[in-house]
């Protein structure tokens, strides 16, 4: 069931791909499904919270979700599948690892257009859209797009 | 350290967050440029998030049927233990963006060391995540001081003159209380002598390449930490705080 649970803000991903869901376990007959915000003050969150509890509470009345923060979730545990479809929906996924600082802050780092492939592109501004993206232009098809930032 | 001032201590980190992220949140609409107005909105965003993660945490802690909601909207003034600076009125961009070149230089060597800290796992936890959203914050105000100070005359002679105005709010950062020593020899907080040197450096290095001058150290403004708040907090409290006092059980 929280595998048909989507990311209210890229609709096109469901949780688990976003790496979001650590685990589902059995405690004393409660159904706990256990949730690693992807920012601290990402507002969807709360909506996907509500969603897994509602989407599990559809076969077993008796589940909850866990918030647990630590470790931190990473860019690095968004699954393989999630990059094509970001990629289809015209946003350039996450670059590289998150433990490489150089690409944290964007440094040194190319973000291909994820319409035309070019790798001629300018980040415009390292906040965007929501707390997970940057803003990028292409300089070859001069169509602005989105980037998930790797953190 | 005693039960008490480790509470205290995730308390402070949620009270510093709420109330610049509360400030900084009264920018949305009204930043410079679109690119600008969105980068202030995230990242009230993200200390907001962070202040809510604390609070939870210091809620469970402390066990009193307290939640993050009541924390942030059922204390006065003089419960807050924010650092003075992030509690003054926003005043001019050049203003925030010396405010926030300030907290996040302090904040980002902060949350470097509770990150790595082994005393409380669930600190380190919010802290680890909190630092990556802390060095987007650092680089852009950072960025702004450079082009500020290194722009038009009338840009240099803003922010320069936002520099001299906010420079007495900084000392406080360094100055360790009881809580900050009690913890820093428990091993979850900085020793903020060495936090002074580190930030220190990130302020020189930067203001130098915006050819900006560092003011001299002088009188320092405190008590921020000891709930003495200028009166700013207050206002900003009452209208932060009025729906939840006047409607308890609201919802939307």
């Amino acid at each position: 069931m929280v595998r048909t649970v989507h990311d209210p803000e890229l609709p096109y991903l469901t949780v688990e791909e976003m790496g979001m869901v650590r685990g589902v376990s059995l405690q004393e007959d409660q159904i706990v499904v256990s949730l690693t915000p992807t920012y601290s003050g990402c507002p969807a969150t709360d909506v996907i919270s509500e969603d897994i509890e509602k989407a599990v509470r559809a076969v077993e009345a008796n589940a909850k979700v866990e918030v647990v923060l630590s470790p931190a979730w990473t860019t690095d545990w968004i699954l393989p599948s999630a990059y094509a479809k970001m990629r289809e929906h015209g946003l350039a996924p996450p670059e590289g690892r998150s433990a490489d600082r150089a690409f944290l802050m964007g440094q040194g780092k190319i973000i291909p257009c994820p319409r035309c492939q070019s790798k001629n592109t300018t980040m415009i501004s390292a906040f965007g859209s929501t707390a997970c993206k940057a803003h990028f232009k292409c300089n070859d098809c001069l169509e602005p797009f989105e980037h998930f930032k790797c953190i | 350290m005693t039960e008490d001032q480790h509470i205290q201590a995730i308390l402070r980190l949620g009270d510093d967050t709420l109330v610049l992220g509360q400030r900084l949140s009264a920018w949305c609409g009204h930043g410079p440029i679109l690119e600008e107005d969105i980068a202030l909105s995230n990242t009230a965003l993200d200390l907001i998030g962070q202040a809510r993660n604390f609070y939870t945490l210091a809620a469970a802690r402390e066990n009193q049927g307290r939640d993050e909601d009541k924390l942030a909207f059922f204390r006065s003034d003089r419960d807050f233990q924010n650092h003075l600076l992030l509690e003054l009125p926003n005043g001019h961009f050049g203003d925030t963006i010396v405010r926030q070149f300030f907290f996040s230089a302090f904040a980002l060597e902060r949350y470097v060391f509770l990150s790595r800290q082994l005393m409380d796992a669930e600190v380190a936890g919010i802290a680890s995540k909190a630092l990556k959203e802390l060095q987007y914050h650092w680089e852009h105000s950072a960025q702004w001081i450079i082009r500020l100070g290194d722009g038009t005359e009338e840009s240099h002679n803003k922010v320069q003159q936002s520099i001299h105005d906010l420079w007495s709010y900084t000392g406080e950062f360094f100055e360790a209380d009881e809580v900050d020593q009690a913890g820093f020899e428990a091993g979850l907080l900085p020793n903020l002598e060495l936090l002074r040197d580190t930030w220190n450096t990130r302020i020189d290095d930067c203001l130098q390449k915006a050819t900006l001058q560092r003011p001299e150290d002088g009188w320092m403004q405190r008590g921020g930490k000891q709930g003495i708040h200028s009166e700013h907090l207050s206002y900003m409290l009452a209208e932060m705080q009025i729906l939840p006092r006047t409607y308890p059980d609201a919802s939307w």
